[in-house]
């Protein structure tokens, strides 16, 4: 069933150190009086879709951009604490452009493209200059050079933040430059405005069909390439640290329209957020996993104890030093806490599943500043981390320098996305995706500080050198909206406004969502089954037919609508979920953030045996699983086609991944 | 966006600042400055009203008579002038300040505001009535009894130590008179340290000595002009060698003017 | 938990508007105050009725986009948190909330507790950037900025453009996020060379969009969720004097 027929990684020859630059000495260029006759549409403002989007204007082309937040600082890169990565050594500790490089790769579980993820590192160091000249106000020493702090999976220092707001000083940084060109006249803004369905004519993406969500108003707009920069598919799972308005609706309705769905099993789950209380909760938060730098995670070591703390007869005070368990300690002693997200995230998880969990659910474990607190100081600690404690006690009501921090993992981001080529261009022609929204550059499992990073080199300078490559071989603005496709796709789009009004039911939207999301939690979560799998593809088409028959929207499609908003975002979803659980199931190994109970290290494994890894580890498939997947839609209800894009990785050798 | 050519224009500036709202802040800061000034040397004049009626009504000759008489009319000219500016554009900014926001809240509250600085422009009204009222009865002296008080010591001039003395015989002048300063106290307390701020010395070292100014001088000039109504009310100030006999029908019926 | 909420409601923009009591019973302590009215909403839409419109995203702090009045206070009494951050338990049992959209001329209401809040991008658009080409920076410790003034920098930028600092004002005025925005740019070696177009374009723009003045009583630095102190007020209100000196004489 699978073939690997059509796809085409446009990956450029040469070394891997010099392909990005032989291709931007080669790549097509647009002459700029040329350039303005071409338009171009971005869907998104994050850090991807407004980098691109502002840079894009810069250079001279007529951007179209599209939010469905009322402002485009709002989109949710604004939501990053961490930090992002750079590969300029400026702490002398022996980074390289290689090494950021390698991070990234084996970070991914050998997962991804080696040429993506090698201009990424590249790219990496000019983000950090671009960000400072725009007076993004990086962390800086008292010498007024630029701070670093390390992170999750390297063992340099090579993370620059802005206390626990990188994301936000980031994202501030492309809005204002975004602005400014909106001001010059090279950018019309349409914000509140939400794209409902891509405009594909004679195989190249020509617009896309929208929803004005102040006014109601269905319109089309003609470009001469779409650029979606729309960020993961984290909601699909209800609870998530993503903004409550993030969905996968561009990126699925692209997919309906030909473009393939790469890797949608690959979901991050974040080891540090504040646990799940109780089920009216509406997301999760995420606190930095810079907190793993000096607060060591620990459970009981025995389920009695555990579940005495639970009932409250036990505080973590209560439990002496040798009745604990820094699990990530034991076991990954040169990592310790600052093991990848991964498994961080799965340990916590194993610990719970024993019954060792201290949260009142059960689902979490103590992350504990006592030790830093006495090495350091509190003024320390406070100077450091001072807004997270501030935040995890304004939510949770404790306080964490006085009593340890309970965290559970929730879902956080999603490396899969939508396939594209070294051009970050799609399957089909002219529609490129940059940022979350792609499959490209993070394989089985992201990196902390490394998102961020992507999307900027995404806009700021990969886009802006592939763009042209395909731009150079259309006519600008041969296609108008009076074509036949846009009058099909707009009417397409008002009846299926149409039929969710129609439906008048009796459960809210947001019901259906949660049950959704809890499905997929269980069954295609932090490990997955084949039976759980294909249990929830039975669940799902319940689902979907409980949906359009019983969901009840008020109002109409005339003015804002927040149900009919989330209506058409839970729909997508619910048929998103499906192609995850195929891609699921169809991976049988455990890589990254794919981790299928089948397929774990046991102990008759001789790396187990040599102490090289440990039981229970996820275990790679290479022989048979090096591979992208990519999705080809094929109707409603029917089971998409896969096709194959294999991975071949000429610069690092394939291991297994070991933290200890 | 502002370009070079609407630079060049000196009239356009000064007009671009007159409309901005920080231009007429920085009005009402800088005028707000002279009024300080000006009630700050108005009080130590009257203060000079214990020391008797010689060094009070001495000063009160030299006010008239410095440039040869042309000084007080310059120095009432810029108070004039800072007064109406201060005003004029006091209320220009609470017209504009009362359009932006069409629709009040069902449930108002406020977390920070000070009593004084919610109810700046009813001080300020008031102080401007009892400005006008003072200048009737001090300045101007419509009274025609405390307008013929000569200084028994030197007929040839007013005898304004005598006049104050009787101008606060009445308890209803007096009255208005500490209502009035109490609000024009109440005024600077905000007023004061909301000029600094408005200037831009306001700043994480200055901000806690700013607002302790604001209130001393505040106090200082509500002990300071009213310790003299006060002490007269109460018969601690007298005028031992009055000129004319006092008439509290006269000054009553200064109170209609 | 039971309470009872008194919401504005309005249609829509051109709608005139009043107060709706709604009863928002069995909530449980631990809920935001964002999610107690996703429950009272769910309620409604079972019932039949149009949920209360508001807007909201990220909740948790830091998009900016949840902006409700609560008991007469932008966000909350409690310093340094937005809307989506307040939690049941700081209510007690039986209170009366009132919730109210974030008022003001510049604001319009868009439906129930929703605003436009495009003014402020309109600022920032007016020079609330530092003019970069892509690709053209210096390497980026080529600039050494002190700490301090690094730190300063950062304090300004902390601005989420949520608009608690128009909505608490009593003269809706949008002085704390424009000092916000001047401040984090000026105080930079970067931001030095467009200062002077920067501060003027930007208060030009607030006049033009309808915000009041600040009269100095700091109502918006208490409500800041990012506890952006007002003394960026009074370097702008500097910086303005001297940009718009230097217009006039040079």
């Amino acid at each position: 069933m699978a073939s690997n027929g059509s796809l085409d990684s446009a990956i450029p020859g040469g070394e891997l150190s010099e392909k990005w630059t032989n291709y931007k000495s080669k790549a097509n260029l647009i002459n700029p009086a040329n350039k303005r006759k071409y338009k171009i549409i971005v869907v998104g403002t994050g850090l991807a879709g407004g980098s691109a989007a502002a840079t894009l204007s810069e250079l001279g082309y007529q951007v179209d951009c599209f939010c469905y937040q009322d402002s485009p600082r709002r989109a949710h890169s604004i939501a990053a604490q961490g930090g992002i990565n750079a590969a300029k050594n400026y702490q002398n500790d022996g980074d390289s452009v290689y090494r950021l490089f390698y991070d990234t790769i084996k970070g991914g579980d050998f997962r991804s493209r080696e040429a993506n993820v090698h201009r990424l590192a590249e790219v990496s160091v000019n983000i950090i200059d671009q960000c400072v000249a725009q007076g993004v106000p990086f962390a800086r020493e008292y010498g007024g050079l630029l701070d670093n702090r390390s992170f999750g999976g390297a063992q340099v220092s090579r993370t620059f933040y802005a206390r626990g707001q990188t994301g936000q000083q980031l994202l501030i940084g492309a809005y204002q430059a975004l602005e400014k060109e909106i001001a010059k006249g090279g950018v019309t803004m349409h914000k509140r405005t939400e794209m409902l369905d891509l405009v594909v004519v004679d195989g190249h993406a020509k617009g896309i069909i929208t929803r004005n969500l102040q006014t109601g108003e269905v319109s089309s707009h003609a470009a001469d390439c779409v650029l979606l920069a729309t960020g993961g598919y984290g909601n699909v799972f209800f609870l998530s640290t993503n903004a409550m308005g993030c969905n996968v609706m561009a990126a699925f309705r692209a997919h309906k329209r030909g473009a393939y769905m790469a890797n949608p099993c690959y979901t991050q789950i974040h080891p540090t957020c504040i646990p799940v209380s109780g089920d009216y909760q509406s997301k999760l938060t995420l606190m930095s996993e810079s907190l793993r730098n000096d607060g060591r995670i620990w459970v009981p070591k025995s389920a009695e104890t555990a579940k005495k703390i639970r009932e409250g007869q036990l505080t973590a005070a209560d439990v002496a030093e040798e009745d604990r368990d820094y699990y990530l300690e034991r076991k990954y002693p040169s990592f310790g806490n600052l093991a990848p997200r991964d498994i961080a995230s799965r340990s916590a998880k194993e610990a719970c599943d024993e019954g060792r969990g201290v949260a009142k659910t059960g689902l979490g474990v103590f992350l504990d500043f006592s030790d830093a607190i006495e090495r350091l100081g509190e003024d320390t600690i406070r100077a450091r981390y001072g807004n997270l404690f501030q935040m995890y006690e304004k939510i949770t009501g404790d306080n964490p320098y006085k009593t340890p921090m309970m965290i559970y993992p929730a879902v956080h981001y999603t490396m899969g996305g939508l396939w594209v080529d070294y051009n970050l261009m799609s399957n089909v022609n002219g529609l490129h995706v940059l940022g979350e929204a792609n499959f490209s550059d993070h394989g089985a499992n992201r990196l902390g500080a490394s998102a961020l990073m992507q999307g900027l080199a995404d806009g700021y300078f990969v886009i802006p050198a592939t763009l042209p490559n395909y731009l150079a071989s259309v006519e600008p603005g041969t296609v108008t909206t009076e074509a036949q496709e846009f009058v099909e796709a707009e009417k397409a789009v008002k009846d299926r406004i149409e039929k969710l009004l129609s439906i008048n039911g009796k459960r809210a939207v947001d019901s259906f969502h949660r049950e959704l999301g809890l499905l997929i939690w269980d069954k295609c979560g932090m490990s997955r089954s084949k039976d759980g799998l294909e249990e929830a593809l039975e669940r799902l088409s319940e689902i979907r037919k409980e949906f359009w028959e019983n969901v009840r929207i008020p109002g109409s499609g005339e003015g804002v609508n927040m149900e009919l908003e989330k209506a058409g975002r839970v729909a997508d979803f619910i048929d998103f979920a499906e192609v995850m659980i195929h891609d699921a199931l169809d991976r049988e190994e455990s890589c990254g953030g794919h981790f299928r109970e089948e397929y774990q290290f046991t102990k008759n494994d001789e790396d187990v045996k040599s102490g090289y890894t440990n039981e229970g580890e996820a275990k790679r498939r290479d022989d048979e699983y090096c591979y992208v997947s990519a999705w080809e839609y094929k109707g409603p209800g029917e089971k998409p086609f896969l096709h194959k894009e294999e991975l071949e990785f000429e610069n690092v050798e394939l291991a297994v991944r070991s933290y200890k | 966006m502002i370009n070079k050519s609407q630079m060049n224009s000196l009239g356009q500036s000064l007009l671009n600042f007159w409309r901005s709202s920080i231009g007429k802040k920085l009005i009402v800061a800088v005028t707000g400055i002279i009024l300080v000034g000006f009630l700050l040397a108005h009080m130590a004049g009257n203060l000079l009203v214990f020391q008797g009626r010689e060094p009070m009504n001495d000063y009160a000759y030299f006010l008239h008579h410095f440039l040869h008489g042309a000084g007080i009319w310059l120095f009432r000219l810029v108070l004039l002038g800072a007064f109406v500016l201060h005003i004029v554009t006091t209320i220009c900014l609470v017209r504009e300040n009362r359009a932006a926001r069409e629709e009040r809240y069902a449930c108002e509250a406020t977390v920070k505001a000070s009593g004084s600085s919610k109810i700046m422009i009813w001080s300020g009204l008031t102080v401007l009535g009892f400005v006008i009222f003072h200048i009737f009865h001090f300045t101007v002296r419509v009274d025609p009894d405390l307008a013929a008080m000569k200084d028994p010591l030197d007929p040839s001039r007013h005898d304004v130590y005598g006049m104050v003395i009787a101008g606060f015989q009445n308890p209803l002048v007096v009255l208005f008179y500490i209502i009035a300063v109490t609000l024009l106290c109440s005024h600077l307390r905000h007023g004061v340290a909301s000029l600094f701020q408005t200037l831009g010395f306001r700043s994480e070292k200055t901000r806690v000595a700013i607002g302790y100014l604001g209130i001393a001088i505040a106090i200082i000039l509500w002990l300071g002009f009213l310790s003299i109504p006060s002490l007269v009310t109460f018969g601690l100030l007298e005028d031992k060698g009055a000129a004319i006999e006092h008439s509290s029908h006269s000054t009553a019926s200064l109170l209609k003017c | 938990m039971n309470l009872t909420l008194k919401v504005w409601r309005q249609a829509h923009a051109n709608d005139t508007g009043s107060i709706e009591t709604y009863p928002a019973n069995d909530i449980p302590e631990e809920a935001s105050f964002l999610e107690m009215l996703d429950i009272v909403n769910e309620r409604i839409i079972e019932d039949g009725g149009d949920p209360i419109h508001f807007d909201h995203d990220c909740r948790e702090g830091i998009c900016g986009m949840c902006s409700l009045t609560i008991n007469g206070v932008p966000h909350t009494k409690d310093s340094g948190i937005t809307t989506c951050q307040v939690h049941m338990r700081k209510f007690r049992e039986g209170d009366t909330i009132w919730v109210e959209p974030f008022r003001a001329r510049a604001f319009p209401i868009v439906k129930d507790l929703m605003t436009d809040r495009s003014a402020f991008d309109r600022i920032i658009a007016a020079g609330g950037y530092i003019s970069v080409r892509t690709g053209s920076a210096p390497d980026a410790n080529s600039i050494p900025i002190s700490k301090d003034d690094a730190n300063d920098a950062f304090d300004a930028a902390a601005c989420i453009g949520c608009g608690a600092c128009v909505a608490a004002c009593k003269n809706a005025s949008a002085m704390l996020f424009v000092g916000a925005k001047a401040n984090h740019l000026n105080k930079l070696p970067q931001g030095e060379p467009e200062k002077d177009k920067r501060v003027l374009g930007m208060v030009r723009q607030m006049d033009a969009e309808g915000f009041g003045n600040c009269t100095n009583q700091y109502e918006c630095e208490g409500v800041c969720p990012k506890e952006i102190s007002a003394d960026v007020i009074a370097k702008l209100n500097r910086d303005y004097a001297a940009a718009a000196t230097r217009e006039a004489v040079e």
